[in-house]
């Protein structure tokens, strides 16, 4: 066998032309493939990554009634049929597998008729009532000013936290620090502004609707206030909802599910309230469904170009067999069984193609680089996709070498002897 | 008897027509006889060496090879009869032209199944017997006819087969060439090979102990100088 593989590699290499010309299809198939591979992965990873960086591995469970998100208003307090979260149960959700932190808060959602600064309605806006684990579970950090203090939550001070967004729409952009505003008739004083720890880096051009997502996600104004002090401005009991932070990005979607699940079977005793999870994978998810269906077409159209160039192996080996009839002949008499023959043909098949596959893994992994340096999308080289590309180089070696090995070993020793 | 042809008949599909080239050939080759068939060229010398060497099988007639009756044996134990029991030599030498003559006489003990290390000790004593010590190395293309067929012939006997198959192994040679080769066969013979060997020239011809003349597919009774006893081995 290796004498087999020893002398393949000096065949290929005493015919290096035809050899390359040969392999050409099979380099072509498989570099375009890698290269797809290789960008499809690199998306992909970006994506995760930049969620991860910008504090997005975040799942958010709140109840729905009816299918849709249960809007809180003014004058609903808690309906029947649904509880508040006791610290109890957040431990338990704390607890699942792959948590990394959790949090319990209440959220309204204002439309420009309960928050003032003087006269100036800050409209589209909304409002959380968070304990202390809730920035740094969203991944929110104080750009100036100051966070919640345990004594805030302890003396249900009237204190506020605001984004950057609402100091540009309340403020005008002027320090907004100690400034009273008017939150549902209740004064509160601005001690601090947050924002993302990690911005989002737009690297990605390629995926439109992933920034359209990423966008859409932070818009409107927000404003925090103690959770503790949540029922001075607005109800004592009110729907909550819990943010959880994951480990990873992969668990996102198993971690809400039974935050969900758990939050369903100990808090939610009517038919039409549901708590749902809703985290950024899900969206990433269709995202990944499109991008890999269309390079699934472009891997199909690869594979044609494989196909071909396993029938130009096919030819070259037919006209290798004719070739070397005499050798065929000779290697017949002096005793060398069918199958010797058959193995030594199919084997060169195999070298040749194998050796293509791993010139058109190198290519494509140039390829992948210079198409990620041209036009700036980023690239992951998979391991597993080039392991499997070399292998099925191999396999295409094996089918399409099979028919002219057969008709190697197959030949008559003393046609083939009097072959001229 | 090592070799025991009764009865035999070859004929070729050719299209339509039937071509007879062997007829009703009956013939005994002791072990460690010498053997020369002589004939005309197209009298079917070719064919008949090609049935002995069970490279071919006769359209009719039974074929005795060392006492086992060889028309049921399969493809593959008629291939280690031919790797293990006959050598073969031939006119144009049919080495593998790039590879060295030691590669080359090492090829049958690769497929004999031979560690790939004793292999070459063994090729290399090979060449050193038929004289070629010296160049083991050298390529097909970088020898002379006759050294060519010496490794040939290297190739034919390193796997120790009982009979060596010659056809027309001087065609190509000069005449100083050809009777080296002719000292060769002498010198395997008197080692106990049994030595078959086709030739159109007398000269050739009368190096071995018993010579048969065919024409036409025929065998013609025999008229050779003498009859050779056999000495048992
Ligand atoms: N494969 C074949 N098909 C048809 N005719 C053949 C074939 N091989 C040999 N012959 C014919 O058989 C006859 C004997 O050939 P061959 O044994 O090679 O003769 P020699 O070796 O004595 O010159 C020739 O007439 C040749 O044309
Ligand atoms: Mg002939």
């Amino acid at each position: 066998m290796l004498e087999n593989i020893r002398l393949s590699f000096q065949g290929i290499w005493s015919h290096k032309l035809r050899s390359i010309l040969t392999m050409l299809g099979i380099i072509i198939g498989i570099a375009a493939i890698i290269t797809i591979v290789s960008t499809i992965k690199g998306t992909n990873e970006q994506i995760k990554e930049n969620l991860v960086g910008s504090g997005n591995n975040n799942v958010t469970v709140s109840i729905y009634q009816d299918g849709y998100e249960y809007e809180i208003n003014n004058y609903s307090g808690l309906p029947s049929g649904i509880n508040t979260i006791s610290t109890e149960l957040l431990d338990k959700i704390s607890n699942i597998e792959n948590v990394e932190s959790c949090s319990v808060y209440n959220k309204r959602v204002d439309w420009g008729d309960s928050i003032f600064y003087n006269d100036t309605a800050l409209g589209s806006s909304s409002i959380y009532g968070v304990d202390d684990k809730y920035f740094s579970t969203c991944g929110y950090a104080v750009s100036y000013g100051r966070g919640f203090h345990e004594s805030d939550f302890d003396k249900k001070r009237k204190v506020v936290i605001i984004d950057s967004s609402t100091v540009t729409n309340l403020f005008d952009n002027t320090n907004p620090l100690n400034k009273v505003i008017d939150i549902n008739n209740e004064p509160f004083t601005v001690i601090g502004v947050i924002e993302k720890k990690d911005t989002f880096k737009p690297v990605i051009n390629s995926i439109d609707d992933y920034y359209s997502y990423v966008a859409d996600s932070e818009s409107g104004s927000r404003l925090y206030i103690p959770s503790t002090s949540w029922p001075t401005a607005y109800y004592f009991d009110e729907p909550q909802a819990v943010v959880i932070r994951a480990k990873n990005t992969d668990s996102m979607n198993s971690v809400g599910k039974k935050a969900a699940t758990i939050l369903n079977d100990a808090i939610v005793t009517s038919k039409s309230f549901k708590y749902k999870s809703d985290s950024a994978m899900d969206d990433l998810e269709s995202i990944q469904d499109i991008s890999n269906s269309t390079n699934t077409q472009l891997i199909w159209i690869a594979s044609i170009s494989l196909l071909v160039g396993g029938i130009g192996v096919m030819n070259i080996m037919l006209v290798s067999v004719t070739e070397r009839t005499r050798e065929i002949g000779l290697k017949k008499a002096i005793g060398a069984r069918k199958g010797k023959i058959l193995s030594q043909f199919l084997t060169e098949s195999v070298v040749l193609t194998s050796m293509g596959g791993f010139l058109g893994v190198l290519c494509g992994i140039g390829l992948a680089q210079a198409v990620s340096k041209i036009a700036n999308i980023p690239v992951a080289i998979s391991i597993p996709a080039s392991v499997i590309a070399v292998a099925f180089s191999m396999l295409i070696g094996i089918i399409f070498g099979l028919i002219p090995s057969i008709q190697a070993a197959n030949l008559d020793p003393i046609d083939a002897l009097r072959y001229e | 008897m090592i070799i025991e042809l009764s009865n035999i008949f070859k004929s070729y599909e050719n299209g339509k027509m039937e071509v007879p080239v062997l007829h009703d050939i009956s013939l005994t080759i002791d072990k460690g006889e010498y053997v020369a068939i002589m004939g005309a060229s197209g009298s079917g010398k070719s064919t008949l060496m090609n049935i002995i060497g069970c490279l071919d099988r006769p359209t009719k007639g039974a074929y005795h090879f060392d006492g086992s009756n060889i028309f049921g044996y399969s493809d593959r134990q008629l291939s280690d009869l031919r790797l293990n029991k006959i050598g073969f030599v031939f006119q144009s030498f049919h080495l593998l032209p790039g590879q060295s003559a030691l590669s080359n006489v090492m090829l049958p003990l690769q497929y004999a199944g031979v560690p790939k290390k004793q292999r070459k000790e063994i090729a290399a004593e090979m060449l050193e017997k038929v004289g070629l010590g010296e160049r083991i190395h050298f390529k097909p293309n970088q020898m002379s006819g006759g050294q060519c067929q010496r490794v040939a012939i290297a190739r034919a006997m390193v796997n120790k087969p009982e009979v060596l198959l010659a056809d027309e192994p001087t065609g190509a040679l000069d005449s100083k060439s050809g009777e080296q080769i002719m000292e060769l066969f002498g010198q395997l013979n008197d080692e106990g090979v049994t030595v078959v060997m086709i030739t159109h020239e007398q000269e050739i011809a009368s190096h071995a102990k018993r010579i048969i003349h065919i024409k036409d597919g025929c065998i013609i009774p025999d008229k050779s100088k003498e009859v050779v006893t056999v000495e048992e081995s």
